[in-house]
C-alpha cells in the first residue's frame, strides 16, 4: 500500500470518526432546541392575498436571490430544477420549486418554506446541503421569505422530478450534514446596526442575505464552508475554477474608491468605465442584479464600499520575464489582440476592455485571465447594455505556449507588473486545476 | 429562459435594430473562428455562417444557448444573449453575401458519390427517406427563412451534424423531422451524403427570398415556434 493510499485510508477514518461525534453532538444540540424563534422574527406566516403587487415583490426578490441560477436548467422551464452544481463532494442538483403536488413543492406551506430558507431543514425533516446558500438566506425576513413562497406558489406547475445528488460517501448522509450544520452554521436573523445609515442596512441586509455574495466572494476551507464570510475577501471557487475576488482589497475587486454610479452600473448593466463583468459574475448579473431598482443596487454598493479594507500586498517580486518569451507574446498579440485591446493596451471604452492597469490583468493568480482567453465571453445584455461586445475563445487556436507568452506579454507592458506564465499554468487552467 | 428575456424590455423601452456597421465589432468573436465575416473555408471544421437564412441561424443560436446543440464554446459564448441580441447577430450575418470558394473535390469513390447524389436529389422511398432538396431547395441552397443550404459546407463538418442528430446531441424546436432524417440514415448513407454535397459548387445565389417548402414530416422551428418565443 503505498503511502498516499495509507494517507487517504487516515483521511477517510478521520473524517468518519469526526462525522459520528459531531453528528452525536448536532443531534443533541438540535434536540435542545435550535427551533426557538430568534427576536425579531415574525412567528406567523404573513402571507398575504395572492393579489399582482406581492407576487411581483416575491419576484423581485427571488430575482435578487438568484433562484434559477441553480434551480433552472439551462432552457429548461423556469424553476422546474436545475443541473448540478459541482462541489469538490459531488454534484448536488438544484430541486424542482413549481408547485406540482408530486416533483416540486405543491404540499409545502409558508412555514416549511421558511424553515428551508431560515433553518436549512426540507419540509420532510431533511437537512440540505449547503449548496443551497441557508448559511446567508437565513437572514432573510420571514416577510421577504414569505413574498418569494407567494410567487412560487404563482408559477405553472411543472412535473419534473429532481434529479437525485451524487455526493461521495460520507458526505451522502445526512449525520455528514448535521456535523456540517453543528460547526459551521447557526440560524439568524439580520440585525441593522444601530449606528448606520437605513441605506448602509439595506445594503448590507442585501449582500449578506438573499444576495449571497459570500458563496462565492469568501474563501472556502476544506469542509466547503466559508471564511469569515461577511469579510467577502475573496477565494477560488472550488471545481469551477474561476477566482472569485476579493470585494474588500483595492488591487482585486474592492470598490472602495469607485464613484458609486460605476458600481451602481456594474451591477445593473454589467459594464462600468473601469471593469466588466465576465465569467460567473455575468451568470449574477445577467440572472439577478440587472434587475435590482436602482436604490437597492445603491445600497448595496454603499455597503460594499465600507467592508473594511485589505493591505495591498507589497510590490510582486515577479521573476522578469525573458527577452525571448516577450518578443514571442508581443507577436501573438499584434497577430490576435491589438485590433480590439489596441497596440498599447488602451482598449475601447465601452467596447473592449483596456489590459494597461487593468486589475484583472495584474493579480497574482493568473485563472481568470486564463480562462477569458481559452474561452472567451460577452458581457451580458442587460437593459444598459443590450448589445455587449464579446471576445472570442482562442483554446481551438492557440496552444498552451502561445497563450503564456502572450498572457506573460501583456502582464508585463505599458507599465503592468505581474507574473510571468509558463504552459503548465496554462494547461493546468485548461484542465480545470486550482493554480499550482 | 423564457421568462427572463420576456422581462427584459418592459414595453416601448426595446432597443432599436442596429446598423451592419455597428454590429460587425460585435461580433469580432464569432468571426475568429467562423472566418472573416462569417465565410468559413471547406478546410476547417467551423461552418459558414455568411448568408445563411437569418431564421435558421437564429434557431441554431438559440439552440446552443438553450441546450438543443451541444458545443461548449458556443454555449459559454451565448449564455448572457437576449433573445433580441441574438435575432440581431442572425440578421447582420443573413444579410452578408459573400462569395463561396470552389468547392474541394471528392475523394470518395464514384459509387458512393452516386449514392451521395441519389439521397440528396431523390430520397429512399424504400427507407422512408425524402430527398434532401424537398426542403432544402431544389439547388440545395435553402428553403425560405429556417431551412439552411447544404453546400458550401465541410464534409467533416456535414457528418458531425448528422451524427450528432443521430445520437442525440445535436436537437432541433420540436417536433425534429432532421432527426427522423439522420435516424433513418446508416453510417455508410451519412458518408455518402457528405462526401457527395461538399464536393458541389455553389451556384450564384438565386434571387431572394428563398421560397419555404412543404415539408414531408411535422416540423418545429419553421416559423412559428421559433418566432413564438422570440421578442422582437
Amino acid at each position: 500500500m503505498s503511502r498516499t493510499r495509507v494517507g487517504r485510508w487516515f483521511a477517510v477514518v478521520l473524517a468518519l470518526g469526526m462525522v459520528v461525534s459531531l453528528a452525536v453532538g448536532a443531534v443533541l444540540w438540535r434536540a435542545l432546541g435550535q427551533h426557538v424563534a430568534e427576536p425579531g422574527q415574525a412567528s406567523q406566516s404573513v402571507l398575504p392575498a395572492q393579489d399582482a403587487d406581492a407576487i411581483q415583490r416575491g419576484e423581485y426578490l427571488a430575482r435578487l436571490g438568484h433562484c434559477m441560477g441553480c434551480h433552472t436548467t439551462q432552457g429548461g422551464a423556469a424553476f422546474a430544477g436545475g443541473h448540478g452544481i459541482e462541489t469538490p463532494f459531488g454534484t448536488i442538483s438544484g430541486p424542482n420549486l413549481t408547485p406540482d403536488a408530486k416533483t416540486g413543492i405543491g404540499r409545502w406551506s409558508a412555514d416549511d418554506f421558511w424553515n428551508a430558507m431560515h433553518h436549512g431543514i426540507s419540509r420532510d425533516g431533511r437537512l440540505l446541503y449547503p449548496a443551497f446558500p441557508y448559511p446567508s438566506y437565513t437572514h432573510v425576513t420571514r416577510q421577504d421569505a414569505d413574498a418569494i413562497f407567494g410567487y412560487l406558489r404563482s408559477l405553472p406547475a411543472v412535473e419534473q422530478a429532481s434529479r437525485p445528488h451524487a455526493l461521495r460517501f460520507p458526505f451522502n448522509t445526512q449525520a455528514a450534514v448535521a456535523a456540517w450544520r453543528a460547526l459551521y452554521f447557526r440560524p439568524g436573523a439580520w440585525v441593522p446596526g444601530q449606528d448606520r445609515p437605513p441605506e448602509w442596512n439595506r445594503g448590507a441586509y442585501l449582500v449578506r442575505g438573499l444576495g449571497h455574495c459570500a458563496a462565492c466572494h469568501a474563501p472556502r476551507n476544506a469542509w466547503g464552508a466559508t471564511i469569515d464570510a461577511a469579510a467577502l475577501r475573496g477565494g477560488m471557487m472550488p471545481v469551477q475554477n474561476w477566482l472569485a475576488p476579493s470585494l474588500a482589497a483595492p488591487h482585486e475587486a474592492g470598490v472602495a474608491d469607485w464613484p458609486l454610479e460605476e458600481i451602481v452600473a456594474l451591477l445593473r448593466t454589467g459594464q462600468s468605465p473601469r471593469a466588466t463583468v465576465s465569467g460567473p459574475m455575468a451568470d449574477v448579473v445577467f440572472g439577478s442584479t440587472q434587475y435590482l431598482h436602482a436604490e437597492d443596487a445603491r445600497a448595496m454598493a454603499v455597503y460594499l464600499q465600507s467592508l473594511p479594507q485589505q493591505d495591498r500586498p507589497d510590490a510582486p517580486k515577479a521573476a522578469v520575464p525573458g527577452a525571448a518569451v516577450m518578443e514571442r507574446g508581443a507577436a501573438v498579440y499584434a497577430a490576435r489582440c491589438a485590433q480590439c485591446h489596441g497596440a498599447s493596451g488602451q482598449g475601447q471604452p465601452a467596447q473592449f476592455s483596456a489590459l494597461a492597469g487593468n486589475r484583472a490583468v495584474n493579480l497574482g493568480n493568473p485563472t481568470n485571465l486564463v480562462r477569458m482567453v481559452l474561452q472567451g465571453g460577452y458581457a451580458p445584455a442587460t437593459p444598459g447594455n443590450p448589445w455587449p461586445y464579446g471576445m472570442p475563445p482562442f483554446q481551438q487556436v492557440l496552444g498552451d505556449e502561445d497563450i503564456a507568452a502572450v498572457l506573460t506579454y501583456v502582464r508585463n507592458a505599458w507599465g503592468n507588473r505581474a507574473p510571468p506564465l509558463g504552459s503548465l499554468d496554462v494547461q493546468r487552467v485548461r484542465e480545470r486545476r486550482a493554480p499550482g | 429562459m423564457g421568462l427572463a428575456v420576456a422581462a427584459l424590455w418592459p414595453a416601448g423601452a426595446r432597443p432599436q435594430p442596429l446598423t451592419a456597421a455597428e454590429m460587425a465589432p460585435r461580433v469580432l468573436a464569432c468571426t475568429a473562428c467562423h472566418g472573416k465575416e462569417g465565410r468559413a473555408t471547406p478546410e476547417g471544421y467551423f461552418p459558414r455562417i455568411a448568408g445563411k437564412p437569418a431564421g435558421y441561424l437564429y434557431n441554431q443560436l438559440q439552440n446552443f444557448r438553450d441546450g438543443r446543440r451541444n458545443y461548449a464554446p458556443m454555449a459559454h459564448l451565448l449564455r448572457h444573449m437576449s433573445d433580441a441580441y441574438l435575432w440581431e447577430m442572425a440578421r447582420y450575418f443573413a444579410a452578408l453575401d459573400v462569395p463561396y470558394p470552389p468547392a474541394v473535390p471528392a475523394k470518395a469513390p464514384e459509387s458512393t458519390l452516386r449514392r451521395g447524389a441519389r439521397l440528396a436529389l431523390q430520397g429512399d422511398p424504400a427507407l422512408g427517406l425524402p430527398a434532401c432538396a424537398q426542403c432544402h431547395g431544389p439547388a440545395l441552397a435553402g428553403g425560405g427563412d429556417y431551412v439552411p443550404g447544404l453546400l458550401g459546407l465541410p464534409r467533416d463538418y456535414i457528418n458531425g451534424q448528422i451524427g450528432a442528430w443521430k445520437a442525440g446531441h445535436r436537437r432541433a424546436h420540436a417536433p425534429d423531422c432532421m432527426a427522423r432524417v439522420a435516424d433513418a440514415l446508416t453510417p455508410d448513407d451519412i458518408g455518402a451524403v457528405s462526401a457527395w454535397l461538399a464536393a458541389q459548387s455553389v451556384p450564384p445565389p438565386s434571387a431572394r427570398p428563398l421560397p419555404n417548402l412543404p415539408p414531408p414530416w411535422p416540423c418545429g422551428g419553421l416559423g412559428s415556434t421559433a418566432q413564438g418565443s422570440r421578442t422582437p
